[in-house]
């Protein structure tokens, strides 16, 4: 798999290289990658932009066009979650479409693994669809007229698999997101959440390699929503696909994702993981989403610890861990205690205070 | 003080510009009609100016008719072939439902195999009626069938029902096919709209000369004719329901990896289906809207028996007929929407057997079955017989007769005071008007209503009419339209209101107006000929019948959607029920109501076309002459006439009615 030579930084967040967060040896692969992807509206959007890649950003600011995205670039590595995190009208759910094609960017690179999908073809786009993507929706997009069955099955249908091959597997998705009895129900007899489990089967009938989420629990309560996000991880434990997930709940962001990539006005802000984005915000904007997030729930014992100058500890924490799942052992240690950091080969890389774990529960989060 | 004048400036500016241009425009006209003597050709459009654009279209007609060649045949051999593709399912159908099999043609035709039997045609409708909604609706449907049966309209109602069951399913496919191109290509729907709307405007007269040059007099020609006017409605529906489905849905099915075609047929269609049923159940009323008037060119059935009763004035026979029409009408509408609002299975259906999924295909396959073998010994169960039928033309002809022994006095005062005060001075003050001035006040209504663009479209349509040379027509066409709007909007407004402010008047309206709008519009003309003889009055009496349905439906659910929160709002501030109404609910309902005033200038239009056949002089008229002579140009003419008056009044009405929404926040 060929891998470009940009690893998917956007022009704003050069502060935080991306190689904190995949530090070892052997990079995983890119999956899909982005290159300054346009969206823009307005009449004949093409004269904005030239054959070489640049564009009229004069004509832009004129007035006569709206860029629902503006030079979008970045790469989503294989099994990882990554999320898309922005506010109503941020152009977040256009980017989306713009790399399924369900939209047709105005200008800039998509590749599918080693395929550029702006030069593909119909056939090839529905070749792709069928077998390498799936996508999940805000408001379920279920055909009223099926069944559960039906609707599953709909994916493998079009491909013209068998009624009974198609259904068998089906079936076997539907158990996947816990609806086994419910197949013959239509989706009118079901409940929101049930009705987004449909979605979420029909999605994963093909078995795609990359999976799009737009907003997937947005429109369920809360409770089920809290329910579905559980749900959903349990699924990518057990199937590992490379995933596009988009929200406007940055709480959510921080549940779900390997890293997020933070949207305004069309334009990717910072990209980096959720202890990324909490510890080092590239803009006010962004360190206004991080201000309502519980740190010790973010950050791991690696972003704390300091270099190690003591010999004696009360006791080994885990670098890799996040500070709140060690918080009752940090808490019941004597006032001045330390700990020893190991990484997952037991060797002592840092040393991790008790009063760094406490600072960090009392102050709220710093205002720069 | 200076902030407010600049502000203020403007405002008064423009109000004084419309009153200046306003009040020149009446100054102009009431100097042209001083100088009358000297400038005739003002009042009279010149004959020499005339533009004989009725004369091209019937040549164009008969060298399409006579020497058009598409090299390996002609256009005549052509339009022959599609009526007899037209004509192969009809022929099929009515022999199932009216004629039975026969071998052999005319008198010496001998039977081969029955039609199907009337128990199991009326178990058929009671069947589906159930099928479709409960015991309550195949009762109903139930009924109507059983009242062709004992009113002796069976035969004639079959003929009819045979022409609808193949002109519905051709109309919706065609109507449906064109939407879903116009939903396709963008430019095919620009093409399309302005056509729709001349369809829909243009008068059903019109087009059934050139129908019936093309395709003769028959049963096929006025399928043709039925199918025309029935599609424009679905290929609407079709392209607003193809709109409305949700992005997702259809982004899923892209997502699911569907061609174009599996995106239409397994995603688009299946979720638009409860939409596109509106366009089936249009489709199907409008079809029996034309059995009248296609039996003109050919239909047989109940239409035909109307229209002779009605020419020879028997009106116990045509009541009956008209009766028959309008209870099929009612029986068609009521399934046809029980089809569409039917929920659709629950889950717990799945899985069972043949007999417990399809009970009424089933029973209704043994009933025909059944009544076929009785049949064989049992005439009776093929044929109702006569001697069981029962007629009430008797008591229909000595009902209008007693009316008009004891009442004519009183029914012929009313209508002279009316005719004398108040139809006859307006008519003439139209038509005394100069036609150059009225070009010029329509086109400045339509500037100051929707731009400069409306004014010079409806300038421009305005003086078309003149230029044809059928100026005075129109102006009795505006004339009649105008009195039986004005007259139906001072009974239906009225009415609408009460129906807003009381659930059961309006639940009682509702009724009565579902009913009336399935009437066809014929049979309005029965009850008014009967009472008032032929005649201006008599006419305006049906158009207002007709046309009066849309202001009290528009004006109820215009002042029905005035949001709670506002009139509770009203309340808090003390608002009498008298002041809710007058300050708050009509204010903000009359955008809606304006819409049904615009309805009801359509369907007065179409009923004012129809009511020619008792003896109006107007465009309608013309058109119906040109039908009598099979004169193509002269009935085109007229119809498009016709048509012109509907845009300019539809566009103008559109236009206040969405500046006022906008001015409002509604849209």
């Amino acid at each position: 798999m060929s891998k470009p030579a940009d690893p998917g930084i956007t022009n704003m967040s050069e502060t935080q290289p991306l190689s904190d967060s995949h530090s070892d040896a052997a990079e995983p692969a890119v999956k899909l990658s982005c290159k300054h992807v346009w969206k823009v509206f307005g009449k004949d959007v093409q004269s904005l932009f030239t054959a070489d890649g640049h564009f009229d950003q004069m004509a832009l600011d004129g007035g006569e066009y709206i860029s629902a995205v503006s030079d979008a670039s970045f790469d989503v590595y294989e099994g990882e979650i990554f999320v898309i995190m922005g506010l109503s009208g941020s152009g977040k759910s256009t980017l989306l479409r713009c790399m399924t094609r369900l939209i047709e960017p105005s200008a800039g690179e998509i590749f599918f693994e080693s395929q550029d999908l702006m030069k593909a073809s119909e056939s090839e786009l529905i070749d792709l669809r069928r077998h390498k993507m799936g996508m999940v929706f805000q408001h379920f997009a279920l055909l009223p007229n099926r069944t559960v069955l039906g609707n599953v099955a709909l994916p493998l249908e079009v491909q013209g698999i068998s009624r009974g091959l198609r259904e068998q597997r089906a079936l076997e998705v539907i158990e996947l997101v816990g609806l086994d009895g419910r197949e013959r129900y239509y989706p009118r007899e079901l409940s929101g959440g049930q009705q987004q489990r449909v979605g979420i089967a029909r999605s994963l009938a093909a078995e795609p390699d990359v999976w799009f989420l737009d907003e997937p629990f947005s429109a369920l309560d809360p409770l089920i929503r809290r329910e579905m996000q559980d749900e959903f991880m349990r699924l990518q434990n057990v199937l590992h696909k490379s995933i596009i997930f988009i929200t406007h709940d940055f709480e959510e962001a921080i549940r779900l994702a390997d890293r997020i990539a933070i949207m305004k006005d069309g334009a990717i802000i910072q990209i980096g993981t959720p202890e990324q984005l909490v510890l080092n915000p590239a803009t006010d904007y962004v360190e206004e989403f991080t201000q309502g997030i519980p740190r010790a729930k973010v950050l791991s014992v690696e972003a704390l610890m300091r270099d190690v100058d003591d010999d004696e500890f009360s006791g080994v924490v885990q670098a890799g861990a996040a500070i709140e799942t060690q918080l009752d052992m940090i808490l019941n240690a004597d006032r001045g205690a330390v700990f020893a950091v190991h990484n997952e080969h037991a060797e002592t890389i840092g040393a991790l205070t008790r009063e760094v774990v406490v600072d960090l529960l009392a102050t709220t989060p710093r205002k720069s | 003080m200076n902030a407010v004048v600049p502000v203020m400036k403007p405002a008064t500016l423009t109000v004084n510009r419309w009153l200046l241009l306003w009040t020149g425009m009446i100054v102009f006209t009431l100097l042209l009609m001083f100088a009358r003597e000297s400038l005739p050709w003002a009042f009279k459009y010149p004959r020499a100016w005339q533009l004989p654009l009725a004369g091209w279209i019937s040549d164009f007609m008969k060298w399409l008719i006579n020497s058009f060649d598409l090299g390996l045949f002609t256009f005549k051999d052509f339009t022959r072939w599609v009526a007899w593709m037209v004509e192969q399912p009809y022929r099929l159908v009515r022999s199932m439902l009216s004629t039975g099999f026969l071998s052999g043609v005319g008198s010496d035709a001998v039977l081969v195999f029955p039609r199907v039997s009337w128990v199991a045609l009326l178990a058929g409708v009671m069947l589906l009626g159930h099928y479709a909604k409960d015991w309550k609706l195949a009762a109903l449907v139930g009924a109507c069938f059983a009242y062709l049966v004992v009113f002796g309209q069976w035969d004639s109602a079959m003929v009819t029902l045979s022409s609808i069951i193949i002109a519905v399913p051709i109309g919706i496919v065609g109507g449906m096919s064109l939407g879903i191109l116009g939903h396709r290509s963008t430019l095919f729907r620009q093409f399309l709209i302005p056509i729709l709307d001349l369809m829909q405007t243009v008068p059903v007269f019109a087009y059934l000369v050139p129908v019936l040059l093309l395709f003769g007099f028959s049963p096929v020609s006025a399928m043709i004719a039925t199918i025309i006017y029935a599609l424009p409605p679905m290929v609407r529906v079709t392209l607003l329901a193809l709109e409305q489905i949700s992005s997702e849905i259809v982004e899923a099915g892209a997502m699911a990896g569907c061609s174009r075609r599996q995106l239409l047929w397994k995603v688009q269609l299946p979720s638009a289906k409860r939409s596109l049923m509106v366009g089936v159940n249009q489709v199907v009323m409008l079809s029996l809207n034309m059995v009248i008037i296609a039996s003109m060119i050919g239909a047989g059935g109940l239409g035909y028996d109307v229209l002779t009763a009605l020419r020879r004035l028997k009106i116990g026979e045509g009541v009956e007929a008209g009766v028959a029409i309008t209870l099929l009408a009612i029986a068609l509408d009521r399934l046809s929407q029980a089809y569409a609002n039917r929920s659709p299975p629950m889950h717990s259906l799945q899985n069972q057997s043949v007999w417990v999924r399809h009970p009424h295909a089933l029973l209704f396959a043994g009933i025909v079955g059944l009544t076929w073998l009785i049949g064989i010994y049992v005439p009776a169960m093929n044929t109702y017989p006569e001697s069981w039928q029962v007629t009430t033309g008797s008591f229909w002809g000595d009902l209008v007769r007693y009316i008009n022994i004891n009442f004519f006095d009183a029914l012929e005062s009313v209508k002279n005071f009316l005719l004398l005060n108040i139809m006859v001075p307006f008519k003439r003050f139209l038509i005394s008007l100069p036609w150059i001035a009225v070009v010029a006040m329509v086109g400045l209504g339509g500037w100051q209503l929707g731009g400069w663009r409306l004014g010079l479209l409806t300038a421009s349509l305005t003086s078309f009419i003149a230029i044809v040379g059928l100026w005075t027509k129109a102006m009795v066409t505006l004339y009649l339209c105008g009195l039986s709007v004005i007259i139906a909007c001072l009974i239906g407004i009225p009415i609408g209101i009460l129906a807003a402010r009381n659930n059961r008047v309006h639940r009682i309206v509702s009724v009565v107006i579902d009913t009336l709008q399935t009437l066809p519009s014929f049979v309005y003309l029965m009850p008014v000929v009967m009472l008032f003889r032929v005649g201006d009055f008599a006419a305006m009496l049906a158009v207002i019948a007709y046309a009066i349905t849309p202001i009290i439906r528009y004006t109820d659910h215009g002042i029905r959607q005035v949001s709670a929160d506002l009139i509770e709002a009203s309340r808090q501030a003390g608002c009498t029920r008298g002041q809710l109404l007058r300050k708050v609910q009509i204010p903000l309902a009359l955008p809606h109501i304006m819409l049904g005033v615009n309805q009801t200038i359509m369907m007065a239009l179409s009923m004012l076309v129809i009511t020619a056949l008792v003896g109006t002089r107007e465009l309608g008229q013309e058109v119906y002459i040109a039908l009598t002579k099979a004169d193509t140009g002269r009935g085109i003419i007229a119809g498009v006439c016709v048509a012109f008056i509907a845009i300019i009044a539809d566009r103008m009405i559109g236009a206040w009615a969405s500046k006022r929404k906008r001015e409002y926040g509604l849209e």
